[in-house]
Formats: C-alpha cells, structure tokens, sequence
C-alpha cells in the first residue's frame, strides 16, 4: 500500500516546493514537493518534527506527578495524555478496576476533552474550509470570516468549546494543569453544585452538537463530487472498541480492519499493543511510521481517529449519535465514509456522541460518590491506551523500586497516521498540482488533507512573534523563484 | 452573580518550556501583590473562549513571551485583527479580539500586549537568564498598567 510520489525517481534538476509553518517551535509540520520543469509533481512529502526530549523530561521523576507533567507536552491535548498516564499508571500502583466514581469522573473528563477539541476543530479549522471552498479568499477562509457570514456557528462553537472547558475544570480541578487524575482513580468528585451548573445546559449542547452534525451533512450534499475524490485513498485502520463492539473512547481492545472492513486482528489487549505494532524509521522524516506486524512495514500502515472509529465500530452506545453514524456510512452508497473529507463529518458524530454521553453521566449519582482510590499489588510497568480526539495515544512506563520513571515510551495520534497523511497529501499532489501552476488556492489543497487529520503539532509554547506560513519555490541550485507568506500571530 | 473584575491580565505560555514561562511567571508575581480589581488567567496558550473572558472588562492585558521582539519587551495597543493561522494550535490576541466583536456585536475594552523576548524555549528548561532579567524589567510596567491609570 506504499503511495507512489515518495521518492522521486531522479531528484537532480527538480524544483523544490518548501510549505512551512516558520516556527522556532519543535514539532511543525512541513510539506515539500520536488517538481520538474513542467510542473509535473515528482515528489512529495510531509515531514512532521516528533516530540524531542520526552524521554527526558519525564525520567527520573516520581511516578505520582507524571499525570501532571505529561499535560505540559501539549497545549490543545492535556487531557488526554492526563488520562493516558493515569491509565498507565494505575497499572504501576496495582489498581486494575477503579472505583465507579473514578471511572465515571474520568470518562466525564475526557468527554468534556473531545467535545471542546472537536469543537475547535470544526469552528477554527474545517468550517472556514467547507463553507468557503478551498479556493476562496484567503482572508475570509479563517475562523473570523466564519463569524462575519453564520455568526451563529461561530458563537455555538465558542460556547460548545466553553462548556467542554468547564466539565475539564470541574472534573481535572483546575482550567489548565488539572491535578483531578491519579495513579489509581481521582482526587475529586462533582458536588452538586458542580453538576446542576453542568446539567443546566447540556441539552442545548447536545442539540447544537446535532445541529453541527447536520451542517457537516449539508456541505456534503452541495459539493458530492469534491467530497467523493479529494484525498480520498484505502488505508488498514486502528481504534480502540469495546468487548461488545462498541465504541469506547476512554477503554477496550484494539481492532484493526484493512480497507474493506475486514478483521486483521480484535480485542486484543492493548497491555501488548508492541506485539502487534512496530514502527519503521525513514531517513527522511523525524517521525516514524508505525505498521501492523503481521502485515510489514510496506503493506501494514494504517489510520486511526474519528473517521476510523465512526465506520469501525459496531454502534455508538448513545441514540443519537448512532442514529447519525447509520445514516453517514448510508450516504452516497458509503462513499462519505470513505473520504478523507469524512474526518470533518465524522468528527462531529463523535462531538455529539461526547455530549450525549456527559449528559448521561451527568444523571448517574457516582459522579457524587466519595470512594476516590484504589491500590493493589505494586507492578513495574504500565501501559495507557486512550482515544484522544485525533486517535489512538498509547502512554508506556517502567517504574523503579525507588519510584521513578525509567523508561517513557509515547505513540501519539499523529505518529500512528504519519503514513495516512503523506498518502493523503500524495493524492493532493497528484489531483490538483501536477502540471500547473502553484497557487495560494492550490496550496491550501496540502493544507485541506492535513487540517482532516488535524495533527497535532506538538506546540505547546507559543509565543508572540512570527508564525506565518511560508512557501518558497526553490530551484535545482537552490535559488529561490518565488514565495508566498502569509498570516501572522 | 457578581461583577469581572474591571483589569485582566491573560498570561500566556507552557511553564516546562524554557523562556516560553515568561507569562505563567509574571502572572505569578502579579498575583502575589494582590492588586485589587485585577483578575489573572493562565493559559498554555490563546483559543476563541479566551474572547469569553473579555466580557466586562474596562481594561485587558495579554502577556506573552516573544521570538526575535523587542528587548526586554514591548507593549502595544491591541486591535480586532482577522490573521489567519493553519492549526488549531493557537489563536493570537488580534483573533481573540476580532472573535469577540464578531460574538458579542461590539468592541472588547482597551487592550494592551506585553511581549516580554525570550531566548530559548526547550521542552524541560527553566527561564533563561536573559528572560529572567527581561521579565524583572517587564513588571513595573504591568503593574502600572493594572492600575487602571489612563495610557492613551
């Protein structure tokens, strides 16, 4: 399943198209494409710089502040590397079912998580895009220009994004840097203050959440044959599930299907996730390129997040969310999901699954209960498995008699698609770019398939400074031709 | 319900990541002078609620560390700005500005930016020297300026 375009056949002589985010930042992504002297694409790929320095950041400390520590990695996710490392952990501190309370609050945690997450993603990032067009002005296709012309999009996605924040600060304690996840379960409950004030407006965000479903759907239905052919490619898939098929975004097995739906493997303990994945190193890329085992490195790459788990799953456990799922993997003959484009339809079943789930623990007095932790026998590693917004995120440690970390592994999201994404940006190359003349319009199309996948980028640190977007055309001497920057923070 | 506090001060950046600490650490010293009337949030970073936090305010102040800015800092007045950026990764205090205008259907209060430099920004290194020094310059003025003294 290795997409053509990854290596040019002979690079001499080509011209070299650099986008890049300019960013004293690790962690950026950046696209070059190698283009001859027609314009025809030879080349093309995204190079995403990995987390550097985890390892280190983490060794050596108590085990207990890992939960904590972990959230500084990342400024748009805390969350979920917060539960990934709780999970991991409660393994270390022998804690292998957690009070229903723990669960419950947890859970509640990370709903609130993928709501505000997908909720930013459709307001900031896939809306400016599907209501404008990829071609359009590029100073109306931005989270501004959305407000200007469906203001109440725009402020349903502030207030659903809002709300999300609040069940995070009410279940983690604080609005950033939550401490509400321990090794072994929670170091709070809701009072009933805190869950009146939640419950006072979760219908109306389980109906704005449904609203953002049906959007999704419209956009669709105007544009059918954009949707059905851009970025569009086959791909195995990898997602959590639960024993009876459900999807489970906070525990289960990992299921992995290949591009027809057809099991390679399931429920399998995601303890042993290294028995059944490995990752190959390019010389090109930073990041790695995770594969099923069984499968090898050239045919075993796969994609996780929303659109895997929406069309892998057996059911959604909430009624309407399901209800939407059916209806999306109807639609077009099952031609939407299997787009890339299905990310962004996708992502919004999930936000209303998110909704309706918190509005269900909401009703469920365990969030009130005050039987917090469990300890069992002390183990010496632990693995977390999680599905954070964008995928699957798997939290790995060895912990020492004198209870330090020793050893940290992470797969993030954006490590598990590095494959789908370069695939998805090949596609790009070879549909709208070969052979023409680049444009800003053009460009963006690279951006559109990226922005599906919505990776994250590791930048936890933004400072006031430059942030533009930079694309340079640089010829085979590595002259500059031309260039186009745009946007700054 | 009671009133905003009338001064807010949105401290921005990631405390593990060298000098990108500045925000959290000014927003630390301010807090621990206890100016009446001035509220503090932290933030890893600026997102479109943050245009929530804006309501009621007669005065707003963004601190954040900057990259190749003035030394030791800079402070500006903030305008509605609609820039544009490709992630979802953050938002700058110009978006914020502008998201609140387009939500609210007026303009936020005035508001100011203090861009304290920064020099290094690794994962897992504490405040660089330079920033250190950047930051005891920087918050005289912060403080003067949460007290709500007329800067026009």
């Amino acid at each position: 399943m290795t997409a053509a375009l990854e290596t040019a056949a002979n690079p001499t002589g080509l011209k070299r198209v650099v986008i890049e985010p300019l960013s004293r930042v690790e962690g950026h992504g950046k696209v070059t494409l190698l283009m001859d002297e027609d314009d025809h694409v030879q080349q093309a790929r995204l190079h995403i710089v990995e987390f550097r320095g985890f390892e280190k950041f983490i060794q050596g400390r108590p085990y207990w502040e890992v939960p904590v520590m972990v959230q500084r990695l990342c400024g748009i996710c805390p969350v979920s590397h917060h539960l990934a490392a709780s999970k991991a952990l409660d393994q270390v501190v022998g804690a292998h079912a957690l009070t229903p309370t723990a669960e419950k609050i947890r859970r509640l945690m990370h709903y609130g998580q993928i709501l505000q997450s997908h909720a930013l993603h459709f307001f900031h990032l896939s809306s400016p895009d599907l209501l404008f067009g990829f071609d359009s002005d590029v100073a109306r296709r931005n989270i501004v220009g959305v407000a200007a012309q469906y203001p109440d999009v725009a402020r349903q996605g502030v207030l659903l994004r809002k709300y999300g924040q609040e069940v995070i600060r009410h279940t983690a304690g604080k609005r950033i840097h939550g401490t509400g996840s321990v090794p072994g379960g929670v170091n709070k409950s809701l009072t009933t203050d805190e869950r009146d004030e939640l419950k006072r407006d979760i219908y109306q965000v389980v109906a704005w959440s449904r609203d953002a479903v049906h959007l999704v759907r419209r956009l669709f239905e105007q544009s059918l044959d954009t949707y059905r052919s851009f970025a569009t490619f086959r791909a195995h898939t990898l997602s959590l599930i639960r024993r009876v098929g459900a999807m489970d975004l906070y525990h289960g097995g990992l299921r992995a299907r290949d591009a027809d739906g057809r099991t390679i493997f399931d429920h399998v303990d995601s303890d042993h996730y290294w028995e059944r994945i490995s990752e190959e190193v390019k010389a090109w890329s930073y990041m790695k390129f995770p594969f099923f085992k069984d499968l090898g490195a050239d045919d075993g790459w796969y994609r996780v997040g929303p659109l895997t788990r929406v069309t892998r799953c057996d059911f959604i456990p909430t009624p309407l969310a399901d209800r939407e799922r059916r209806e999306f993997l109807a639609f077009d003959e099952g031609r939407a999901a299997q787009a890339t484009l299905g990310f962004h339809w996708a992502r919004m079943i999930e936000m209303l699954h998110a909704a309706e789930a918190i509005k269900d623990l909401l009703h469920d007095d365990d969030l009130l209960g005050k039987d917090l932790v469990v300890k069992g026998e002390r183990q010496a590693r632990g693995v977390g498995v999680i599905e954070a917004p964008r995928g699957t995120l798997i939290h790995h440690y060895r912990v020492d008699e004198n209870d330090q970390v020793v050893r940290a592994n992470l797969i993030v999201s954006t490590t598990h698609n590095n494959q789908a994404m370069n695939t998805a940006i090949r596609e790009v190359a070879r549909q709208y770019l070969d052979g023409r003349k680049l444009t800003e319009g053009l460009l963006n199309h690279i951006e559109v398939a990226v922005r599906a996948f919505d990776p994250c980028l590791s930048c936890a640190t933004h400072a006031m400074g430059k942030m533009p977007l930079a694309v340079q055309l640089v010829d085979a001497e590595g002259a500059v031709v031309d260039s186009l920057v745009r946007g700054s923070a | 319900v009671t009133a905003p506090a009338p001064v807010l001060v949105l401290a921005v950046g990631n405390p593990s990541r060298g000098d990108d600490a500045i925000g959290p650490e000014l927003a630390a010293r301010l807090e621990a002078a206890g100016l009446p009337g001035v509220e503090v949030i932290t933030e890893f970073q600026l997102q479109v609620e943050n245009a929530l936090d804006l309501e009621g305010r007669e005065r707003v102040i963004f601190v954040d560390a900057g990259t190749g800015t003035p030394a030791p800092f800079e402070l500006r007045r903030v305008h509605p700005a609609t820039d544009f950026l490709h992630t979802t990764h953050a938002l700058s205090p110009e978006a914020v500005l502008a998201t609140y205008a387009r939500i609210k259907g007026s303009l936020a209060a005035e508001t100011w930016a203090l861009c304290v430099r920064g020099e290094a920004f690794e994962l897992g290194e504490g405040l660089s020297p330079v920033a250190e020094e950047n930051v005891q310059a920087a918050l005289a003025p912060l403080v003067d300026l949460c007290r709500l003294r007329d800067r026009n």
